[in-house]
């Protein structure tokens, strides 16, 4: 058959050779290819001080948008938990009142959106499935814990505050909507 | 002057005891680091800058972990084993010449604690001793891992041990003396015994590796097979004298080499300083510990590019090609000398 690699090697059981059985020179070869490595530079990435360099579509912990003049996008439409194939998203919607007009760009928003990141895959569905451009995954990364209960992200997490917006431009679902 | 006498040599025991233990505990820290560079890894690297502060936390973690004792251990042996093996390793430091004489208040302070005539033997008898405290600690330990390791462990011994004696009967009759000054001393001048005895420092090397334990001859703690052979049942710092004790051998058993066959403290251009001896002293023993350092990390490099032996391929190894080995060779040396000496 034909080989889909050039690694094959035929590997045979002739008797050694003589210099094959002194083994010293076998050994000295294997020392000089780990001498090279002590040499080689090291691709290690120290975590806590230097982080690896994510792709601009990377799909980490989720942001729900505000619009420009801060009010959340969010809708509680209910198409991401239905897109959701871990079924992670659960939310309730309320009906907005006219002293909360500043706080939401929409009659309806969701009082309580959570997001179990124990059950989430991180497949950016919910992100696809967003008619208002109010979810998306960031190159953030969700930080462990040590009680289950810490995972699941309420609005407080979620919500980009109004002065620390997060990027994400760069990202493949952005209409014209977004532009924070 | 007797009391000086004692006073320098208590001041060098307890100085030697410090710088053992000290060497001992940072080729923790080097094993650890040699081996991730040589895995392209960075090696331990967060207790302090560059991780220089690993052993200490190594250390407190040892001291602080549960020291238990299992049920059926002979309680007594169980204790006496790591001692064993730690009190062998340290001891074989003190017939070992550290370094020319220092001249200090007035009087010539020699470097090395005692100065006996038949110092190779000692070194040897105290390194066969050794391998007792495995087997204790093994035999103790009530368990068949244990006790596997503690076998391989003495078998081992007893088949390296009489091709590293043979190789060093070679420069016995080259120095003429057991004396390991004197040994040290007919080096003089580059005149290392490695230049007259290539072979010999092959076989004595690969049984210090047997000897000490280490990689590709580590059968007696293999841990895939023993999990840890003959210290599967320690714990806390008695584990620790276990371990400590290998890297102990290996600093002295490096000592062992570099003055039989590199010619311990003597260096080139050593003449040029014979107007101070201080200066001379401090340097011979600069010098010294470098070779100590550059066969040290010999050790270390041979045990992460070499996978562990199969036990008869070791007994093969041992019986059957580094005694032969051995022997044609003391014969060659012998004939050569004889010729030499004129006694035909």
């Amino acid at each position: 058959m034909e080989s889909l690699t050039n690694r094959k090697v035929v590997v045979s059981d002739k008797p050694m050779t003589f210099m094959e059985k002194l083994y010293l020179p076998g050994i000295l070869k294997g020392m000089l290819v780990t001498f090279r490595h002590i040499l080689m530079r090291r691709k290690t990435i120290k975590y806590p001080e230097e982080t690896r360099e994510f792709a601009p579509i990377y799909r980490g912990m989720h942001v729900l948008k505000r619009d420009e003049q801060g009010r959340e996008n969010c809708t509680a439409c209910g198409l991401c938990a239905v897109a959701c194939p871990a079924e992670a998203i659960t939310m309730t919607s309320e009906e907005r009142t006219n002293a909360d007009k500043h706080l939401y760009r929409e009659e309806k928003y969701a009082s309580m959106y959570e997001i179990n990141m124990l059950r989430c895959i991180f497949c950016g569905l919910c992100e696809e499935a967003c008619p208002k451009e109010a979810i998306f995954l960031t190159d953030r990364l969700v930080p462990t814990q040590f009680e289950r209960g810490e995972f699941i992200y309420g609005k407080d997490k979620l919500v980009e505050p109004v002065d620390h917006r997060i990027d994400i431009t760069k990202r493949q679902f952005t209409g014209k909507r977004t532009t924070l | 002057m007797e009391t000086f006498f004692w006073i320098d040599k208590l001041v060098l025991v307890v100085l030697l005891f410090l710088i053992s233990l000290g060497i001992a505990a940072y080729q923790t820290y080097f094993e650890r680091k040699l081996a991730g560079w040589i895995q392209d890894r960075v090696g331990p690297d967060r207790a302090g800058p560059f991780g220089i502060l690993q052993p200490i936390a190594d250390g407190v973690k040892m001291f602080m972990k549960e020291d238990f004792t299992p049920a059926n251990a002979d309680k007594w042996l169980f204790i006496l084993g790591p001692g064993i093996a730690m009190f062998t390793s340290l001891i074989t430091s003190a017939i070992i010449p550290w370094g020319t004489d220092l001249q200090l208040f007035g009087r010539s302070i020699s470097l090395q604690v005692a100065e006996i005539n038949i110092g190779i033997l000692f070194a040897f008898g105290i390194i066969s001793i050794g391998v007792y405290g495995i087997m204790i600690g093994g035999w103790a330990s009530n368990n068949k891992y244990s006790l596997f390791g503690a076998i391989r462990a003495s078998s081992q011994m007893i088949s390296y041990e009489l091709a590293m004696g043979i190789s060093a009967i070679t420069i016995i009759m080259i120095s003429g003396s057991l004396d390991l000054r004197a040994i040290v001393e007919s080096q003089h001048g580059m005149n290392w015994n490695i230049f007259y005895q290539p072979v010999a420092f092959l076989v004595f090397f690969i049984c210090a590796l047997a000897e000490t334990n280490r990689a590709p001859f580590d059968l007696p703690e293999c841990e895939n097979e023993l999990i840890g052979g003959y210290h599967t049942e320690y714990s806390s710092m008695k584990l620790g004298l276990f371990l400590f004790a290998e890297y102990v051998a290996m600093f002295v058993s490096s000592a062992i080499m570099a003055i039989l066959f590199f010619g311990g403290y003597n260096f080139p251009g050593m003449d040029y300083f014979t107007d101070s001896p201080n200066l001379l002293s401090i340097l011979s023993v600069a010098v010294f510990f470098t070779k100590i350092f550059i066969l040290i990390f010999v050790f270390m490099w041979i045990r992460w590019t070499i996978p562990r032996f199969r036990f008869d391929q070791l007994m093969h190894l041992g019986w059957k090609v580094l005694i032969p080995i051995a022997l044609v060779n003391m014969l060659v040396t012998g004939f050569v000398v004889a010729l030499y000496e004129n006694w035909f």
